[in-house]
């Protein structure tokens, strides 16, 4: 680094002497078109991000392309594109109540999830931001540490917690199942935009008379309302994704649909279509809420807090 | 910044003290409880001390899922790492390509992990699949079904797919919070493209990368839903896992003695890690 700062000092100080004239500018646009042709990125940079995007949506396309086919055309002819496409697959999905439910399952406990995890991370959240005090890094290193918690090893005792408690094949288990890793998120993402905020305006706040309540929610919350919706946007996201938890917890009421999907393949002979065609479905909810917070989510990384 | 010292603080946390012990204390209490005890059925348990500990510590099969898991995250943190910050520097700065970059490259992070392992099962079939079709149509002998190499070359390359976007992602923040002086003033001393990956982009990017091949290594370790779909672990034992294995000695095989003390040693080395990542982490941020 101490490098670094030297030549920034270097260039300011050689800015700075430059002539103005007309004659020197030239001459110094011509050396720096010459620097960026040797410094600067070539200009095939383009094709790296081309060709990623490309390898990233091959199985994308090829999952999509065959859930436009029926289950004849996929195992008897291979081809690129549907030759006679059929929206079948996916009219078996709307209309058949044991298909469509999983995906209100999912929707509603994944929210569930996200609110209860936003809900009691604010707080604590603000805690860890502002205050310091009786093992709380203790407090904060153990809860990170859940984050990290595989779930394969709480997959056996959550069934046997819930069964105790009558809550298995309810939204709400699988909503407080899926905090053990979420709400440690939470926590870490809103601490680190918390602590963003300086805090004189909350002394300011507490001066002019706001109660800490009124203060939090009309003068704080406004001030963190990207850092909420990052939040809630990694709670949606690992909560949506997570199958292993969800499909312990769950029979038929409350089942996601993701595990409806893996228990068709094994049983029913093989559907390809009306498989493809789920999994193009449970996609689409992750692809909107990601165009919705696409500005947020280089931020959100930012922090380094994910 | 600098805290105050107030214990009424605790308040504001408990809530979320509660909720995490509920779900993370108490299971991990019922682990303890059958990780030091025997059955013989009927729900009637007795004292085995630290025999179940001894089990799994010289049972083959563990030290080889270890062995496995170990294997795989290195080659995964070898490919997604540097091919992460090779794709992030290499990302449009601004226009409308940045937002389509961010949404496509983020959408594999998006999907339900077993429809991860749907999309490679199926796309790796020789029969209805592009790429197991292409690779038999161009000559190679290949099947993930039957054979452990093609297996680990599929389970390696979903993985690649599913999560390297998040290295990209994680290193173009770093990269955007640089600000432009830095290139001006490179450009007039004319450095290298290298010197300044060397000397300004990696230094900058050195936080977030750390958390990169921090969470790429703690997934990688507890993966379980992607390979278990694809290849069920097979053929074979070659591609079970720690979690895969575990979760077959505990639900599978009902053998709840050794699946629990072998649930606490996982937990264990993870927390370990962990520690090791936070004390990291923290000396990290005091040092700036």
């Amino acid at each position: 680094m101490a490098r670094l700062e030297e030549t920034t000092a270097d260039g300011r100080t050689m800015m700075r002497q430059t002539p103005a004239t007309a004659e020197a500018q030239t001459a110094n646009a011509t050396l720096a078109r010459k620097m960026r042709r040797r410094g600067e990125e070539s200009r095939l940079w383009w094709l790296v991000p081309t060709i990623y995007i490309i390898f990233l949506m091959l199985p994308i396309y090829w999952l999509v392309n065959m859930s436009f086919k029926t289950n004849q055309e996929i195992l008897g002819a291979f081809s690129l594109w549907p030759r006679n496409p059929t929206i079948a697959n996916y009219m078996v999905i709307f209309t058949d109540p044991s298909w469509y439910k999983g995906y209100i399952n999912s929707i509603i406990y994944v929210v569930m999830n996200t609110v209860i995890s936003v809900a009691v991370a604010l707080p604590a959240a603000y805690a860890f931001s502002r205050y310091r005090f009786l093992g709380d890094k203790h407090l904060f290193f153990w809860l990170l540490t859940n984050r990290m918690a595989p779930p394969a090893v709480f997959a056996l005792p959550f069934f046997q917690l819930y069964s105790a408690f009558g809550l298995i094949d309810t939204h709400i288990a699988v909503a407080l199942a899926h905090c053990l890793f979420n709400v440690p998120l939470a926590v870490w993402i809103l601490e680190g935009f918390m602590s963003g905020v300086p805090k004189e305006i909350d002394e300011t706040a507490y001066i002019d008379g706001y109660s800490f309540p009124r203060f939090f929610l009309r003068i704080f919350m406004p001030l963190i309302a990207s850092g909420v919706g990052v939040a809630c946007f990694f709670c949606f996201m690992f909560s949506w994704v997570e199958l292993l938890i969800a499909r312990t917890l769950t029979t038929t009421a409350a089942k996601p649909i993701a595990a409806i999907m893996t228990r068709t393949v094994s049983a029913s002979g093989l559907d390809w279509g009306v498989l493809a065609a789920a999994g193009v479905l449970t996609i689409l909810p992750g692809a909107l809420v990601i165009w919705f917070v696409r500005n947020y989510i280089a931020k959100g990384f930012a922090l380094g807090r994910v | 910044m600098d805290r105050t010292w107030n214990n009424k603080a605790w308040f504001m946390v408990l809530p979320v003290l509660l909720l995490v012990a509920f779900s993370a204390v108490i299971p991990l209490m019922t682990v303890v409880n059958y990780s030091v005890q025997d059955t013989f059925g009927n729900n009637v348990f007795f004292w085995a001390g630290s025999e179940w500990f001894e089990e799994i510590l010289h049972s083959d099969r563990f030290w080889e899922a270890m062995g496995r898991n170990l294997v795989f995250s290195a080659v995964i943190l070898v490919i997604e790492i540097p091919l992460g910050i090779f794709i992030a520097l290499n990302m449009p700065k601004k226009g409308w390509g940045v937002p389509v970059c961010l949404v496509l490259m983020a959408l594999p992070l998006l999907i339900p992990w077993n429809v991860v392992g749907t999309i490679w099962q199926v796309f790796g079939r020789v029969d209805i699949g592009l790429l197991g079709y292409s690779l038999r149509s161009l000559g190679f002998d290949y099947n993930y079904v039957n054979d452990p190499f093609d297996a680990w070359v599929t389970v390696i390359v979903m993985d690649v797919w599913h999560w390297t976007s998040l290295v990209v992602l994680l290193c173009y923040a770093g990269l955007v919070s640089i600000p432009d002086a830095y290139y001006q003033a490179a450009k007039i001393d004319g450095a290298s493209r290298w010197a300044i990956f060397r000397y300004i982009q990696l230094p900058k990017m050195n936080r977030v990368l750390l958390i990169a091949v921090l969470l790429r290594f703690m997934d990688s370790f507890m993966i379980y839903t992607e390979p278990f779909v694809v290849t069920g672990g097979g053929p074979g034992n070659t591609t079970t896992f720690l979690s895969i294995d575990l979760v077959k000695l505990a639900i599978g095989e009902f053998n709840l003695g050794e699946a629990a003390a072998m649930s606490i040693v996982y937990f264990l080395i993870i927390m370990l890690l962990s520690w090791v990542f936070y004390t990291v982490m923290t000396a990290y941020d005091a040092e700036r």
